[in-house]
């Protein structure tokens, strides 16, 4: 019987050889245009510039990341690299400045380059991580990373995940099953957190294990004016509707006086300000209309829709109040 | 004796990137993966302990790899294996399993003779190392 263990032993060796670098047919040169090209790198880059509005440094920064993952998948064809390079990013912005949009196609760009395996998106947050009672948090939080495995982990607002205050609090053993992963199964999961520039910069001052893991720091800019408006204009088309002429420039007046009011969130206001303007045409077309209506008077966003907005009126009283 | 349970088992032992890849395919399947332990050899013993919760929503078999790691760090000593769920009507059960993990020394069976009446005779196998407590068998 013993015998027997140990003919198989010796056949496992026999028939398992030693693993030569990626089938080891390595080809004596790479044409990195037609990589380019036929990875679908180029498309998910054409796509991110059609139809992401503004954003510039970011595009650049994503640009600059998938020539150098281009390369570096060439440099392993050749047999020139081996380790995995560190993919884990931190994405740092105000709210509505297009993190989780960014980080969906960036999932998709690292997919398409073949550095995860399925190209999916988890997002969390510190809820989603971080448990109520001792020995609650290590299963949570490994559930979400195994549910991450070949794909993106998105943390957003990752800085909740260290409480200061409390020393005791259960993020900190979170972090550490984090960091934990994030060395060890680079292979697995790419990491990108998520939050506010100041508060991930102190979150990075208190946790220096994630600093050093993390090789791209992205910042994402406020969107100007004339952005938020074009942004404006493409989510009512893709809901198929539209500005009238006047319309458009009661948004532009909207968009700079909102800019100044608190709890600004960049696109997503304009969003919530786009949806509101949607109620109130939906009622005024119920009130006013009567008879049939057409197919342009019910995608047209009119002056009378946006000018109601509480925006316009708290403006008007804080001009009136100066004078006096 | 190398007990011979589950598919591949007159196979050389899988290796993790071999196991990673039947995972996948039963992933890609859509049934839920799972790992289950015991120290008690005998082929009768259908119902072994779970490791963890079966997964029904990972895409990736990475996270299997992860578990059985984790597994063989507490019951390296045991036998592990690795069952695939489909959960689908009309199926509810298990599609595929194999053994992922072996203790050492596997002392093999005893074949107990039974005389009944007559010349009847009565057979019965017991494994060696269940003549210890459970828990102490390997190792």
């Amino acid at each position: 019987m013993q015998r027997t263990g140990l003919r198989v032993n010796v056949m496992a060796d026999a028939i398992a050889p030693e693993r030569v670098e990626d089938g080891g047919d390595i080809p004596a040169a790479i044409d990195l245009r037609a990589e380019y090209v036929e990875s679908g790198v180029k498309d998910v880059l054409d796509e991110l510039d059609r139809e992401l509005i503004g954003l510039k440094p970011v595009k650049q920064r994503i640009r600059e990341t998938a020539a150098l993952l281009l390369v570096e998948r060439a440099r392993r064809r050749l047999g020139l690299a081996h380790e995995t390079p560190t993919l884990h990013m931190s994405f740092s912005g105000n709210p509505g400045t297009g993190k989780t949009t960014v980080a969906l196609r960036m999932a998709n760009l690292l997919h398409r380059l073949g550095y995860i395996r399925k190209g999916h998106l988890v997002s969390v947050t510190r809820d989603d991580l971080v448990g109520q009672y001792i020995g609650h948090t290590a299963p949570k939080t490994k559930e979400i990373l195994k549910k991450a495995m070949g794909g993106v982990l998105f943390i957003d607002e990752a800085y909740y995940l260290h409480r200061q205050e409390n020393e005791r609090d259960y993020g900190q053993e979170a972090i550490e099953i984090l960091l934990q992963v994030m060395e060890n199964q680079r292979d697995d999961l790419v990491v990108i957190l998520a939050g506010y520039a100041d508060r991930m910069d102190r979150f990075f001052e208190s946790n220096p294990g994630f600093r050093s893991r993390i090789a791209h720091h992205i910042d994402f800019p406020d969107y100007s004016d004339d952005e938020l408006l074009q942004i404006a204009e493409t989510m009512l088309s893709k809901q198929n509707y539209h500005f009238d002429g006047k319309a458009r420039a009661v948004m532009a007046d909207y968009i700079a006086l909102r800019r100044k009011q608190p709890h600004f969130a960049n696109a997503r206001s304009i969003r919530n300000a786009l949806d509101r303007a949607r109620l109130r045409q939906a009622n005024r077309l119920f009130e006013t209309v009567s008879g049939p209506v057409d197919a342009e008077a019910l995608s047209t966003i009119g002056v009378e829709d946006l000018s109601v907005s509480r925006v316009f009126a708290i403006a008007d009283k804080a001009r009136e109040e100066k004078p006096s | 004796m190398r007990i011979t349970q589950g598919a591949f088992s007159f196979l050389p032992e899988l290796t993790d990137e071999q196991i990673a890849k039947q995972a996948q395919y039963c992933i890609d399947k859509g049934w839920a993966v799972s790992l289950e332990f015991t120290d008690d050899p005998h082929p009768r013993n259908t119902y072994w302990d779970m490791w963890g919760h079966p997964m029904f929503d990972n895409p990736d078999a990475a996270a299997l790899i992860m578990e059985l790691k984790e597994c063989r760090k507490v019951y390296g000593d045991r036998y592990i294996r690795f069952v695939a769920f489909d959960s689908s009507h009309g199926w509810e059960s298990v599609k595929l399993s194999f053994i992922v993990n072996r203790p050492v020394s596997e002392p093999g069976f005893h074949l107990q003779r039974q005389e009944a009446p007559g010349r009847v005779i009565r057979y019965t196998t017991r494994s060696y190392a269940a003549d210890r407590p459970a828990g102490e068998r390997y190792g």
